[in-house]
């Protein structure tokens, strides 16, 4: 089976954020999925994967959580991989992969926990995680989403924001940086890619990989706040009309800190703000409500239907 | 020979002079300011252990003090007190009274991983900043951080239910922190967030608050991990020998 094939149907993980928050970011993935033809189908009851906090009290249980979630598609789905769109569960379950495969003191925390939870501990190995961009990028691939495009998103300036957890730290995407065709973990392009294919302009934006602050965004607000200010800026001193994310919790946070670089620092900055999946949906002809662009913080549908989207 | 670095620019440790002449040499003004000697005797022989013992703390040993962490830090963009790198070294040397000046900001670390992606060593600072920052904690030098509430409420949340439905955090967090819930810039959000949602949505939203997302059979798993929590705060309370400290305490109060 080619890659192509392999990633056509996949256990879906959604996770928490994507239930809550990032909820146009779960409508617009299953939205592209079904218009592309590609088969998602959820984790059954599936758990949190621990997201930033809950390394902080034991990393292992972390490693745990998602490997439960791993566990479930491989032994009681039969599916071999995994698709999850937030870059945090997507890195957890990585995180656990890889510790799975080098660390036995991890292997062996997760085989008492799972067994005495009741489940098949999961064996790394098992299943693939990928991204909502991998499982774009591999399926259909720039020409085949060119082919499919029916509402053109020439005209859009991009700033591509992909966050931390996508690419840092690297050790844990061994697939990565592996030369033509992989993904880069300094200057990462799937995102770029697929939205140049759909007609989007990208553009030079050095700030793809900052930090939004995210893990802090309601406990240390400040410092997001700085942090989400000058990635607005930079991307609109860049020329962008929109930044395109990839992420829940980078996603929110632009969204917050926008706001409240307005209210507590009096700095506004008129960017667009849309998941990866909204903008492609609305390439190929979805409505705006369609991939919840109304569910989002910041109100892009008049600026879209001016560019004559959604 | 270790390079003592910012402690030893401090206003407190220069001496000026107005008016000096050295070997019948006037050097006054320009050349008049002296860095005072000064001997560090409070060495805490054990610090690297103790954090070496706290989870991320493992590989504080292999560091090169290249800087590479410093460098590529997040929050050392905006706060320059903000210094991986130098911790890191006060920590190898035991420097533990330096170590506390910085007590307030360590937590602060945005678990980015720019230093874990930049280091040549593996040390994966990121993992020594929490684990300096919950050593602070535990040892007593600062209160629990907004940070570290926020992940225990987050966690107890999974551990109850498996899953976690983010309004309620939310205000668990806020109660725990005895902040207030509406902030203006909140309000303003929520207002942005309703306008334009249909009233489903908001329905929608509304029940997940009252009836929380679970994981379903999830009370062995939950089990299992508060177990698994409790032994390793035991283990690493026996690293920090902070039981002997209580105990010592208790006979110091009885005495
Ligand atoms: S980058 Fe690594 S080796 Fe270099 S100073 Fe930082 S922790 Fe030490
Ligand atoms: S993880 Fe923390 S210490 Fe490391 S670069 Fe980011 S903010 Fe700095």
């Amino acid at each position: 089976m080619t890659t192509k094939d392999k990633y056509k149907k996949v256990a879906y993980y959604p996770g928490c954020a994507l239930e809550g928050s990032g909820h146009s970011y779960n409508r617009s993935t299953k939205a592209v999925g079904k218009a592309l033809g590609l088969d998602l189908v959820e984790v059954k009851n599936w758990n949190c994967c621990g997201a930033m906090e809950v390394k902080n009290v034991d990393p292992k249980l972390q490693t745990y959580l998602s490997s439960r979630v791993m566990s479930v598609a491989a032994n009681e789905m039969d599916m071999d991989v995994v698709m999850a769109p937030c870059n945090g569960c997507y890195h957890n379950l990585k995180k656990a992969e890889y510790d799975l495969k080098n660390d036995s003191e991890s292997v062996a925390v997760v085989d008492r926990l799972s067994k005495k939870a009741g489940h098949k501990t999961y064996e790394s190995g098992q299943v693939e995680t990928i991204h909502a961009l991998d499982w774009i990028k591999d399926t259909i691939g720039e020409e085949g989403l060119a082919a499919r495009v029916k509402n053109s998103l020439s005209g859009l300036k991009i700033a591509n924001y992909y966050g931390c957890m996508y690419t840092r730290p690297r050790h844990i995407f061994p697939e990565k940086d592996k030369g033509p065709g992989s993904e880069s973990t300094s200057k990462p392009h799937f995102m770029d890619d697929l939205l140049a294919a759909a007609g989007a302009e990208n553009v030079d934006f050095p700030l793809k990989t900052a930090c939004c602050g995210g893990a802090h965004t309601l406990s240390d607000s400040d410092i997001s706040t700085k942090l989400v200010l000058n990635i607005l800026k930079t991307a609109k001193l860049a020329g962008a009309d929109v930044i395109a994310t990839e992420c829940p919790t980078c996603h929110s946070g632009l969204e917050m800190h926008q706001i409240r670089a307005e209210k507590t620092l009096g700095e506004k900055v008129d960017i667009k703000i849309l998941y990866f999946t909204q903008l492609l949906g609305m390439a190929l002809g979805l409505k705006a409500k369609k991939v919840g662009v109304h569910e989002n913080i910041s109100d892009s549908i008049k600026f879209l239907k001016a560019k004559g989207l959604g | 020979m270790p390079i003592h670095e910012k402690s030893l620019i401090r206003p407190e440790n220069l001496e000026t002079h107005d008016n000096l002449v050295i070997d019948g040499v006037d050097v006054s003004g320009h050349w008049s300011t002296f860095i005072k000697t000064r001997v560090v005797s409070d060495y805490n022989e054990t610090l690297q252990e103790e954090i070496s013992a706290l989870p991320g703390g493992e590989e504080i040993h292999r560091c090169w003090q290249c800087g590479s962490c410093t460098n590529a830090c997040t929050v050392n963009e905006v706060n320059p007190d903000f210094n991986p790198r130098y911790w890191i070294y006060l920590i190898r040397m035991g420097m533990e009274s330096e170590l506390l000046r910085d007590k307030d900001i360590i937590w602060q670390c945005v678990s980015c991983n720019k230093c874990t992606y930049a280091c040549p060593r593996d040390v994966f600072p990121e993992g020594v900043m929490k684990a300096t920052a919950h050593w602070l904690e535990r040892k007593g030098h600062t209160p629990k951080s907004p940070s570290t509430h926020f992940d225990e409420v987050f966690t107890e949340q999974v551990l109850k239910t498996g899953k976690i439905e983010e309004s309620r955090t939310m205000r668990r967090f806020f109660a725990r922190t005895k902040q207030k819930l509406l902030q203006p810039w909140m309000i303003e959000m929520v207002k942005q967030m309703i306008n334009g949602l249909p009233v489903g949505m908001l329905t929608r939203m509304g029940l997940a608050t009252l009836i929380a997302p679970r994981t379903s059979d999830w009370s062995k798993a939950s089990a299992a991990m508060q177990e698994y929590i409790d032994e390793q705060h035991e283990k690493q309370e026996q690293a920090l020998s902070l039981a002997e400290l209580v105990e010592t305490a208790k006979n110091d109060v009885a005495a």
